[in-house]
């Protein structure tokens, strides 16, 4: 298939003058899977927040075209409309929005973007049900606050969650996998994979190789230092695993 | 592919860090329409003939000139009240009419006989006083200047012994009952602003709740100001006889003028042995423009008297609107057990000011009271909750739980709280809470990245952090006091 999702070219992106994308290429197209490794402070979060628009970051050059749209011109919740989500490191609380309000004026306002009517109560309710059954959230999420009180795992399921609501065409996750034990991590990429179609595509950015057992990926990227360095399939992540990241740093400094 | 410009940046300009909040705020007043209407208005200025005029116009008892006269006399030897966190221009109280009234027949009959502008003006406010609101279960006096324009309900509710009126009516109908409680909770040397009300005050809604009998429906006032260079002064009666129950809904609405406009309100609410009062209101009155031109003073005076044993008095305010709002509606917990509550949602944007909160006044024993005050502050805007609760030396076992928040929504506005506890006897349990805190941007981005626009996002964070207040509003407010939140907030984030 020769369709691509999502274009990346020489982009380059900091945060309070200082650069820390350094010109990123990366093609993404529908139904792959893209991993994203490599060091502390090389870049990973800041690549997924920029393409997000998270006004806090720059862009100093670079284009993306996400499914032949301008995705640097477009406002971050045109972006989301446009099918693009992020599921965050460290989802933000909202304390007295309850997730049944906060997923509402999320599904509506990319409905009004389409031009399409909002859903009504009972369909919208009939939705959250079928969703949280994705990732075994119980009922009383519904009516919880957005992420207030949650545990760690609560919260990166409720991404999922979201994604699952929203269904994107293309879906970040940042660090998903931080802060998960075994059984959550189990419950979190089982819920990516059963939204994985022909048509989308997923990010996946990590740390560890760990989430790569479960989530698995086309391609595996290693960001160093702003740039991304080095191109493989799943083996990559392996042998990252059992090396360690010296061996490319010491390639490339 | 490769057909762009170098220099991008992600961040379209409608959310830039620094202006998000600033353009949440910019929306205009709707509700800022005048109605051209007859009116009748005096000339400006206060004297004694302007308090015998307004007496007579209504054709008032003797008794009645009397107090407006005494109040009249003492209010000269006062001078506005300076204490509170506010930054009040001066008031040339002799350029002021007190007394504008809409040309309508006289009580009306049915609604054919009332003005069609005028219907149209409420309905335009989103109050419709045509008999299909009785679908809706909400009895309506409605009170356009200084006069209570039609009341809807009156027969349905007279069956079970409910009187609804304007005060002027009551003062004719039930002159007894009007004669034994006015000023009784709120006397007219209470301070400068009471006592001018008790001098002038034009209208306003009477409500008595006969023994043992739990209202049916909600009962609500709608205040308009229409006519130029006048003043408000309305003036509210309920009272809730033994076992009885009633809830009450207020809300105003103004139109946009360059000048100030005065509203200076009293309520006065009675409850007796085991009864409850419900009182929530809206004040949406003109806040101002953006530079903080115009808008209405809104100085008011409310006050319960929780007499009976067991009784129960609860406030709930959405302020949003006027230029300056002082305002502190209190509870007097003299009745063994009685209850006092007070939910306060208190919204300044631009350069608006308001200095609220409420006293809970605990003189019998095991009185409780409940103060949650939210503060939402915007633009240049000062916001300061001011609250007393007081225990007597004999009120036993009496518990008070207070918590204050504050959101701020701009680096330019201020937020003041100034809690006053006085304790006079051992037994009793008061806590303080208090909390300050931001919209931050995390969170502002959060909800756009899930698609939901800046101004929106506003909203919901700003109705979450409310959201204790506003689910104690009756349903029929509940939805408009949320959008009154965001459209209040529209253009203020940053």
């Amino acid at each position: 298939m020769d369709e691509i999702l999502l274009n990346v070219t020489d982009l380059r992106a900091g945060i309070e003058g200082k650069e820390i994308l350094k010109g990123i290429n990366l093609t993404v197209r529908p139904g792959e899977v893209h991993a994203i490794m490599g060091p502390n402070g090389s870049g990973k979060s800041t690549l997924s927040e920029v393409l997000a628009g998270n006004p806090a970051f720059s862009v100093n050059g670079g284009y993306v075209d996400f499914h032949g749209k301008d995705l640097l011109a477009l406002s971050p919740e045109d972006r989301s409309h446009e099918g693009l989500f992020l599921s965050f490191q460290y989802p933000v609380e909202i304390p007295g929005v309850s997730m049944v309000n906060f997923m509402r004026a999320a599904l509506n306002a990319k409905r009004k973007y389409f031009n399409e009517e909002p859903l009504s109560a009972t369909e919208f309710l009939k939705l959250m049900r079928q969703k949280r059954a994705i990732v075994e959230l119980d009922n009383k999420l519904a009516s919880r606050a957005v992420n207030e009180g949650f545990s760690g795992g609560e919260k990166k399921r409720n991404e999922i969650f979201q994604m699952a609501v929203l269904e994107p065409r293309l879906s970040i996750l940042d660090e998903t996998d931080s802060g998960l034990d075994i059984d959550a991590l189990r419950i979190v990429a089982g819920g990516v994979n059963k939204l994985r179609t022909e048509r989308n595509a997923t990010i996946v950015i990590t740390h560890y190789q760990r989430l790569l057992d479960y989530i698995k990926p086309d391609f595996v990227h290693v960001l160093y230092k702003g740039r991304i360095v080095r191109t493989g399939g799943p083996e990559l992540a392996l042998e990252l695993e059992e090396r360690g990241y010296d061996w490319i740093k010491e390639e490339i400094d | 592919m490769k057909d762009m410009t170098t220099d991008k940046t992600t961040k379209p300009e409608k959310n830039d860090s620094k202006n998000v909040i600033d353009n949440v705020t910019g929306n205009e007043y709707k509700y800022g329409f005048t109605t051209d209407i007859d009116t009748d208005i005096i000339p400006r200025g206060l004297n004694e003939d302007v308090v015998r005029f307004i007496s007579a116009k209504k054709g008032e008892p003797e008794w009645l000139l009397e107090f407006r006269l005494k109040a009249f006399r003492h209010w000269l030897t006062l001078t506005p009240p300076e204490w509170a966190h506010l930054d009040i221009p001066e008031i040339d109280f002799q350029a002021i009419s007190y007394y504008a009234a809409p040309k309508v027949k006289e009580n009306p009959k049915s609604l054919d006989e009332v003005d069609p502008e005028l219907l149209d003006t409420f309905s335009k406010l989103g109050i419709s006083l045509d008999e299909q609101k009785k679908l809706t279960g909400v009895a309506v006096d409605a009170v356009m200047d200084s006069v209570s324009v039609k009341t809807t309900h009156r027969d349905k509710l007279a069956e079970l012994g409910v009187i609804f009126c304007s005060i002027s009516e009551a003062v004719k109908d039930y002159p007894e009952l009007v004669q034994k409680y006015l000023g009784k909770v709120v006397p007219y040397t209470d301070n400068f602003y009471a006592a001018l009300n008790s001098a002038v005050f034009s209208d306003g809604s009477f409500v008595y709740i006969p023994k043992g009998v739990r209202c049916p429906m909600e009962l609500s006032t709608y205040f308009r100001i229409n006519a130029a260079g006048t003043g408000q002064f309305e003036r509210t009666l309920i009272v809730a006889d033994d076992d009885a129950y009633v809830s009450y809904l207020e809300g105003c609405t103004a139109p946009m003028r360059d000048e100030n406009q005065l509203h200076a309100a009293i309520v006065e609410i009675i409850v007796e042995d085991r009864a409850e009062v419900k009182y929530s209101t809206v004040q949406n009155w003109y806040a101002g423009d953006k530079q903080g031109r115009g808008g209405v003073y809104n100085f008011v005076t409310k006050r319960g008297l929780c007499r009976g044993d067991h009784s129960k008095l609860s406030w709930t305010q959405v302020e949003t609107g006027s230029a300056i709002t002082w305002k502190y509606p209190s509870c007097v917990l003299s009745g063994e057990g009685a209850v006092g509550e007070f939910y306060s949602v208190a919204v300044t944007n631009n350069y608006q000011q308001a200095d609220t909160g409420t006293k809970m006044i605990h003189l019998g024993s095991n009185t409780r009271s409940t103060i949650v005050s939210k503060g939402i502050s915007a633009g240049h805007s000062q916001n300061s909750y001011r609250g007393l609760v007081k225990v007597a030396p004999k009120a036993n076992g009496c518990r008070n739980y207070t918590q204050c928040d504050s959101l701020l929504l701009s680096s330019t506005c201020g937020a003041h709280t100034f809690p006053y506890i006085d304790v006079l006897n051992d037994t009793a349990v008061v806590e303080h809470e208090a909390t300050t805190s931001k919209i931050s941007e995390d969170q502002i981005f959060y909800c756009n990245q899930r698609g939901i626009p800046t101004e929106e996002a506003v909203g919901l964070i700003v109705n979450g952090y409310a959201k204790e207040v506003m689910n104690k509003l009756p349903m029929e407010f509940a939805v408009e006091a949320q959008k009154l939140l965001q459209i209040t907030l529209e253009g203020s984030v940053g």
